[in-house]
């Protein structure tokens, strides 16, 4: 789901790319070149800690991809690859095996083999031990690391050896050799705070006191400076024995206001902004039309889904008819060409077209006015004298519409589908709320009364279970977890959402998934509108940056990073 | 006057108080939890996580036992730790509050010095009150981030004078100080250029300044010895209040020219929840308006004799 934090005056500095926008047309020449051996990038948050296991934040994601190599990640091809491990364990290579756990489930074990001559940046080599250290810090419930899902079904850890480690699981999926977050972490440096007080470890551990300590990094960089809310430094790593960097320094800005992110950009003060966190799209691309080419620009699209949630219990949204008409008499096509430049491709589903599991075939509702109105009609909802449909019952066809206050972007495109709309005869009504307010309160606790626009944000194959399943409507006697919050619920896409992930064949998984599609794209649990994609802006000369769309982010390569 | 210091010492002390339990009762009240707030950025935490987090972070117990924890800390000058940033509030607080005194400081400074001789140059020859009035109309009227956005591009994108923004790296302190500064200052200098002025005017009508110039008073005598000190009376109020004022940051031109400092720290623990550093920040805060007032005061007092004897 979208990140609830902006910066703070945004409207306001909206305004403010005005005059950018008018003299940055007036300049000829960039502000003198960096020594090509340091490289500055802008990025518009920064992270509220270096641990790489509490807090999940994209800006920390960003920075750590630097300075840190996790056992696996997702590639820019959407592949599960090994980082710090040596081969990617698979029942075939049998490095996975399915077995049965000590309670009579069904389990599996997997064994990862750390990468011959990792080292922390002290050289203290990577082993076993470290990763013994993650697990036992995050089976700990006081030591607060994030989602503890990964901990509670990782029952036992096995040290086979220095650098040989085989995790028993007491759930079978086919995520069975993604690691997500965890990772070694250096048990030398570690364990002793974490033993102290494991209660008090996320206020002691070295990543927050000690930051630039070198035993704490084993990626090709190390962060060697920190100015809290303003950047950070980082160098060549003299322990890394991948592929040597290219750059001897590494500066990262944080500057939240995009305006001001582009004059620093502009200024020469920053070589690139990162795309992962980077300007809005509509001001990239505006940037891109005043400076020609003394910028490359990247538009990749990823894995945020922006859709809108709606009440399946709503008078009006609970007849599956409806919700198609609100769909075709939405024009998705012309929305994401005007406003962003056709860059933002259009959704059908909530899976990504580059999700190795998206069906091309899935159904697909084009904009069509004169089908939405044939099939609001055959629902029963008749143009009234206003030209707003009601029903039998003299209900008015007008539904509360709401997203996030502040979002330029959502504020535009609601305005403009309130207007498409209403030439079909529905009519919305816009109620915006503060992020904080709308994710936490409205959204959560299901108080939203029609249609919610916000956007979600997940991984490769990664199975909607949370937002479709109907045992994850919010409810109060199960502490309004769960993120069904339109209350969707089909018993098939309930056993789908529950079966895929256990279904370890790919080709029986993907017949599956298509099915999931097939019901998503035919009874509309939300409405598709696009997913977003990240502006990349890069100088000239750089080359090797491989942008993935997910949230493993392309710092994790960049000892690929070159200047011409 | 240590009676008179004594007591208002007691005051400030009394509202810090009182201010402190209303603004963790506001905080608390405030729409979403942290750990709500997290669960919306992260899919992957579910409602046991929830209710973990809450426990680890004391959000599970009653209000009035979190408030006398936090005051009870605060009392034996343990500020807590930041939720939001990972680190002692303290070690927080003291480099933001560098930052915004010198961002906020030499604006104050600047602003206070122009605006006044501004203002001492329209009064006392009225051809260049017109000038002056347009002067101050303009600072007051341009928004800040507007104003910061212009002096970005004219010096730092088109002409690269000067840095666009970004806090200070070693060796080029003021060059990243000279843009933010100078935004600062156009804002305020306004008003002390308005207030100076019309302050100026009315002192300059007063009879005992015509006896002053009867007895062979230079103007410029008549200026600095006679007119100003009571002239500058209600400027220095305005200047107290700002000084309070910019001590919670200048948040709109930190966040312009990306320095981290008061306004942001304070925006950022507030949206964030995170109730200790809000808190101790806005106390500070509020501390420095009341010493500052109460600064004003004593000033006022020392230049007015009429002020002494009350």
């Amino acid at each position: 789901m979208t990140r609830p934090r902006r910066a703070a005056g945004q409207a306001a500095a909206r305004i403010g790319a005005l005059p950018l926008a008018l003299v940055a047309t007036l300049l000829s020449a960039p502000a003198a070149a960096q020594p090509r051996d340091t490289l500055t990038i802008g990025i518009t948050q920064y992270p509220s800690t270096f641990h790489p296991n509490i807090e999940n934040m994209a800006a920390k994601s960003y920075v750590l991809g630097f300075a840190r190599r996790p056992l696996t990640a997702y590639g820019a091809d959407w592949r599960l690859t090994c980082l710090a491990c040596e081969t990617l364990p698979s029942l075939e290579n049998g490095l996975a095996e399915r077995e049965t756990t000590p309670d009579g489930k069904a389990g599996i074990r997997v064994t990862f083999r750390l990468r011959q001559g990792t080292s922390w940046g002290d050289g203290t080599p990577v082993t076993s031990e470290d990763l013994r250290f993650a697990w036992e810090a995050g089976r700990e419930a006081a030591t607060g690391f994030g989602p503890a899902e990964f901990y509670r079904s990782a029952y036992e850890l096995i040290v086979v050896d220095p650098r040989t480690v085989t995790l028993r699981f007491d759930r079978v999926t086919f995520e069975y050799a993604s690691m997500g977050d965890f990772q070694p972490l250096p048990a030398h440096i570690e364990r002793a705070r974490w033993q102290a007080d494991p209660r008090a470890y996320r206020t002691r551990t070295a990543y927050d006191t000690e930051t630039t300590n070198p035993a704490l990094w084993n990626g090709p960089y190390r962060i060697t400076a920190v100015q809290p809310g303003a950047s950070i430094t980082l160098e060549r790593n003299a322990a890394w024995n991948g592929a040597a960097p290219h750059f001897r320094r590494i500066v990262i800005r944080t500057v939240e206001n995009t305006p001001a992110l582009e004059a620093q950009l502009l200024a020469g003060q920053v070589d690139m902004v990162a795309g992962e966190l980077g300007l809005p799209i509509e001001q990239a691309i505006a940037l891109e039309r005043r400076t020609g080419n003394r910028f490359r620009f990247l538009y990749q699209p990823g894995l945020i889904y922006e859709h809108m949630d709606l009440r399946h219990d709503h008078v009006a949204l609970a007849d599956r008819r409806v919700r198609q008409a609100l769909l075709m008499a939405t024009d998705r096509a012309q929305i994401t060409e005007r406003l962003f430049g056709g860059r933002q491709p259009v959704a059908h589903t909530s899976v990504n077209p580059l999700d190795p599991m998206h069906d091309p075939q899935v159904r697909q509702w084009p904009f069509d006015l004169a089908r939405a109105r044939a099939l609001l009609d055959e629902a029963g909802w008749t143009p009234g004298p206003d030209g707003i449909r009601r029903n039998a019952a003299g209900e008015r066809l007008s539904l509360e519409f709401m997203t996030t206050a502040g979002n330029r972007a959502r504020e535009q495109v609601q305005q403009v589908l309130q207007g498409m709309w209403r030439q079909a005869g529905i009519e919305a009504r816009i109620r915006n709320e503060p992020p904080r307010v709308f994710f936490a309160e409205t959204l959560s606790r299901r108080r939203f009364q029609g249609l919610a626009l916000f956007a979600w944000i997940s991984a490769p194959e990664s199975v909607p279970r949370s937002s479709l399943h109907s045992d994850e409507i919010p409810r109060e006697e199960r502490n309004w977890s769960g993120q069904n919050y339109g209350g969707f619920r089909n018993a098939e896409m309930d056993v789908l959402t529950h079966s895929i992930p256990e279904e370890l064949d790919r080709e029986r998984r993907r017949e599956m998934w298509r099915r999931l599609q097939a019901i998503y794209a035919e009874e509309l649990p939300a409405i598709p509108l696009w997913f977003r994609a990240d502006a990349h802006v890069w100088p000239t000369w750089l080359d090797g940056v491989r942008p993935t769309g997910h949230l493993n982010a392309s710092p994790l390569w960049a000892e690929e990073w070159r200047a011409r | 006057m240590t009676r008179l210091l004594a007591s208002r010492l007691a005051q400030i002390a009394v509202t810090l108080a009182i201010l402190s339990f209303c603004a963790f009762a506001l905080i608390a009240l405030m729409p979403g939890d942290p750990i709500e707030v997290a669960i919306a950025g992260d899919p992957r935490l579910t409602g046991e996580d929830a209710q973990r987090m809450r426990a680890l972070h004391g959000l599970d117990r009653p209000f009035h036992e979190r408030y006398l924890a936090w005051a009870g800390g605060l009392i034996r000058g343990e500020f807590g730790y930041s939720r939001l940033f990972a680190q002692p509030v303290a070690s927080l607080l003291g480099p933001a509050l560098l930052s915004t005194l010198a961002l906020a400081g030499t604006a104050l400074l600047i602003a206070l010095a122009l605006g006044v001789a501004l203002g001492a140059l329209a009064a006392s020859r009225p051809r260049a009150a017109p000038a002056v009035d347009g002067i101050a109309v303009m600072g007051q009227a341009m928004p800040t981030f507007w104003l910061g956005i212009l002096l970005i591009i004219l010096f730092a994108v088109t002409l690269g004078w000067l840095p666009a923004g970004g806090a200070a790296d070693a060796g080029t302190g003021l060059a990243y100080l000279v843009l933010p500064v100078a935004t600062l200052a156009i804002a305020h200098l306004a008003a002390y250029a308005r207030h100076s002025a019309a302050s100026l005017e009315a002192t300059l009508t007063e009879p005992w300044i015509r006896t002053a110039r009867a007895r062979g008073a230079s103007e410029r005598v008549v200026l600095l010895r006679h007119a100003f000190p009571n002239a500058a009376l209600p400027v220095l109020q305005i200047a107290a209040l700002d000084a309070g004022a910019l001590a919670g940051g200048a948040l709109v031109t930190e966040t312009v020219f990306a320095r981290p400092g008061m306004g942001k720290l304070l925006y950022d623990a507030v949206m964030g929840n995170d109730t200790n550093l809000a808190l101790v920040a806005l106390l500070l805060v509020a501390l420095v308006t009341m010493l500052a007032t109460l600064g004003a005061d004593l000033a006022q007092r020392l230049l007015d004799p009429r002020l002494r004897e009350k």
